[in-house]
């Protein structure tokens, strides 16, 4: 726990049971990593800010927003896909998908989600870039904040959370872009036609941005998230993390290093331009712990400092627990991506993905169900006949009307009537559902009351869509008096 | 509590002074701006127990400052509806019963309106979604005495069939056995031809009966025993009978009749909702 001062500098009498936040200043690093982290962060941002502005021509009457949230009606568009509420548990599968992954890349790579691709640190960075910007790198920043509030210092500060707000209104905004038509709900956002809803979690989503990007930051990942109290349970000696090499850098000391001396001297000179560059203020080489992100930023920092002493990069790299104590006897050890770990983590994801592939690819466009009269059972006529009554429901989910042809087998003789259809020749009857709806018919279907044992007999529908011809049948019941 | 805090010799860090039967806790210091947090939540709930109804005393309870309510918010929200619920019947009041139906949104206002009227005033008489039981007629059959159109099916539930309503709807079969209209023996006869009409094998002076029935009969039930809705008149040409379909039912009834009776709704029921009860009792599958 670097976080606060260390505890051991602390003397016993002043111990306290609640820690003043230390404030962190991470210092500016170039090389690999941290390319990598700008790149991620510009396809991410790209992503979430220009993906509601995307157009999808669905055809007349149908929103040609790529991805569309759309609550008020219960579609949801994610490009040629829509899907209805009850299609839910795509997206419930689709997430617990998303954790095993997670857990899959974590066992593999560690923590590489925290590093490079949680919001909360794609949005911190972005906001210290900012920071840096107009208040200088580390050092400056900590003289300044240390400093007497004058002109200079009260711009810097006042121009930073002005461009943090607007970021974070940005992102406040984009954010409801996804659940209404873009450029029609921002339209209404600037002529205060839009609706409470729009404008209170616009608010919600720059207040919490703000905050959590600007103020909160590394106390995020510290102290909110639950995900670094239980990651270590996917991590094992073979799952890759930012490491500090112990067996290369100890003892540290302050000495050049050269080849004459190297067993005394370890190539750590104690700089700490990796303590310096971490955001959340810790030091790699008290070895993998909680705060940590996995990011990186330490490998690109130290290793500037090795090119500079002229000592091997890779004092502080990427490296698995198990190559490290091996390095540390002199032994190369292989990488192993295949454990048991990883098989099964790997095993589950593309079975669920294959689940969820196949139950999308066979999700049904139009949707049968058949409700049998709750009362009465069924009603004599005057002739004799008995009849049933039947709810059939029909959802279109298709962008043409529909018209299905409905039939009844099983029950001989039997006539099939509903109010204001007309019955065609053949018995059949003609179901017109608009597109996009669902359309519910009350069927009445009469035969003589022959062959009923025990008062039921088993009956099927079968409804053929006329454009597609597509058939569905579903099985119910026709029930009237007992007849042994 | 002794509380000698000391430094613990294998972490290197401090103990919060608290000891059970041996057992030192280590002090992980809370973030300050947690306890703020913390703190910021107490004067949140501070102010909302002040602005809001809070404090229970025995005869009732402290308002608050802003003088909120949930029964008044309710109530606003039952108003509200009763309001959009008010324009939906009154169009239903305003059109006909073709406009109506030419209307599917508010063609299913009116039926759900229907199916809750029917289920508050109707059902204990008629039967849940108007099954029927013997004496009260079914409803989602084909067949009707007063008829089963929906201006019928209206003016039936409007006025009453032998109600105290000035337009009732009202007939009475003569009681041919009580009053001695018919011998014992001819009306046999006339069971003989009638359940021969139920479906039965007629009996055996069939011939004789349906000379009868002619005489008797026929101007209200039909020369065939087809009925006459104009007079109320029952068919009997049929197997759905009111009041039994045997033998017994059928020399009872001429013996002594029985007469039911349907109430009037419109003291009890607006006429809006009389149309979309009739909406309703028409769409239950018999409505012609």
């Amino acid at each position: 726990m670097s976080v606060h001062p260390p505890l051991d500098e602390i003397q016993p009498e002043h111990a306290s049971l609640y820690a003043g936040r230390v404030r962190v200043y991470p210092k500016a690093v170039h090389g690999t990593m941290r390319r990598i982290k700008w790149a991620v962060l510009i396809v991410c941002l790209s992503v979430y800010y220009l993906l509601p502005w995307l157009r999808w021509s669905r055809g007349e009457d149908y929103p040609d927003q790529a991805v569309l949230l759309d609550i008020a009606n219960r579609k949801f568009y994610f490009f040629w896909l829509e899907l209805w509420p009850q299609d839910i548990y795509l997206l419930t599968g689709l997430l617990v998908m998303a954790a095993v992954g997670l857990f899959l890349v974590t066992s593999l790579a560690g923590r590489v989600w925290c590093g490079y691709t949680c919001p909360q640190t794609v949005w911190t960075d972005l906001f210290m870039l900012v920071e840096r910007w107009l208040q200088g790198d580390r050092n400056e920043r900590m003289k300044r904040d240390r400093g007497p509030m004058n002109f200079d210092k009260a711009w810097r500060k006042a121009a930073t959370h002005a461009i943090w707000l607007g970021i974070a209104f940005w992102t406040g905004g984009a954010w409801i872009m996804y659940y209404a038509d873009a450029p029609t709900v921002t339209a209404e956002f600037w002529t205060g036609r839009a609706s409470m809803a729009v404008y209170g979690f616009t608010f919600l989503f720059t207040a919490t941005t703000y905050l959590l990007a600007g103020w909160a930051r590394e106390q995020v990942c510290t102290y909110m998230c639950p995900w670094p109290r239980f990651q270590s349970a996917m991590l094992d000696e073979q799952s890759f993390t930012t490491t500090y090499q112990a067996w290369r850098g100890e003892p540290r000391s302050r000495h050049i290093k050269r080849e004459a001396d190297a067993a005394a001297h370890g190539d750590c000179i104690d700089c700490g331009a990796c303590v310096a560059a971490c955001p959340t203020g810790i030091d790699i080489r008290d070895g993998v712990q909680l705060e940590c992100i996995n990011c990186g930023l330490c490998i690109d920092a130290c290793n500037s400092i090795m090119d500079r002493i002229e000592r091997p990069r890779g004092l502080i790299a990427w490296d698995t627990l198990a190559r490290q104590t091996a390095k540390a006897r002199g032994v190369h050890e292989k990488v192993r991506f295949l454990r048991a770990r990883s098989v099964v983590y790997l095993v589950v994801l593309l079975m669920g993905l294959t689940a969820i592939g196949t139950a999308l690819a066979l999700r049904p466009i139009v949707e049968v169900a058949v409700l049998h009269d709750r009362a009465p059972l069924f009603v004599r006529l005057s002739d004799g006949r008995v009849r049933n009554g039947y709810t059939i429901k029909i959802s279109n989910k298709t962008r043409r009307p529909a018209a299905f042809a409905l039939t009844a087998t099983g029950v001989p003789d039997a006539v099939l009537t509903a109010p204001d259809i007309d019955a065609l020749a053949a018995g059949e009857m003609i179901l017109s559902v608009p597109p996009d709806s669902t359309g519910a018919f009350r069927i009445l279907l009469a035969a003589p009351p022959v062959g009923l044992h025990d008062g039921s007999k088993p009956v099927e529908f079968h409804l053929r869509d006329t454009g597609s011809g597509q058939q569905a049948t579903r099985a119910t019941v026709f029930l009237g008096p007992n007849q042994p | 509590m002794p509380t000698k805090v000391e430094k613990d010799s294998v972490s290197g860090r401090l103990t919060t002074g608290h000891e059970w039967d041996g057992l030192k806790e280590l002090n992980t210091p809370l973030p300050k701006w947690w306890l703020y947090v913390f703190l910021a939540c107490v004067v949140f709930a501070a102010g909302q127990m002040l602005l809001y109804p809070s404090v229970p005393f025995f005869t009732g309870y402290f308002p608050g400052l802003l003088g909120y309510s949930q029964r008044v918010e309710v109530d606003r929200a039952v108003q509200a509806v009763a309001q959009q619920r008010a324009e939906t019947v009154n169009r239903i009041g305003a059109l006909s019963f073709e406009q109506i139906r030419a209307d599917p949104p508010l063609l299913n206002a009116a039926l759900s309106i229907g199916r809750i009227t029917f289920a508050e005033n109707c059902q204990p008489c008629h039967g849940t979604e108007g099954t029927g039981r013997p004496g009260y007629p079914a409803l989602g059959d084909d067949v009707w005495i007063w008829g089963g159109s929906l201006a019928a099916i209206q003016q039936t539930i409007t006025h009453g069939v032998r109600s105290e309503d000035k337009d009732t709807r009202t007939s009475a079969m003569p009681a041919f056995g009580a009053l001695g209209s018919l011998k014992p023996a001819e009306m046999e006869a006339v069971a003989d031809y009638v359940q021969g009409l139920f479906g039965l094998p007629p009996g055996k002076n069939a011939a004789e009966g349906q000379k009868l029935f002619v005489d008797n009969c026929a101007s209200c039930h039909g020369d065939k025993g087809q009925g006459n809705q104009e007079l109320g008149g029952p068919p009997l040409a049929s197997r759905v009978h009111l009041y039994g379909g045997d033998r017994a039912a059928i020399l009872a009834q001429i013996n002594q009749p029985k007469h039911g009776v349907m109430p009037a709704w419109n003291a009890r029921l607006s006429a809006p909702i009389i149309k979309s009860l009739t909406l309703y009792v028409h769409s239950l599958g018999g409505g012609q």
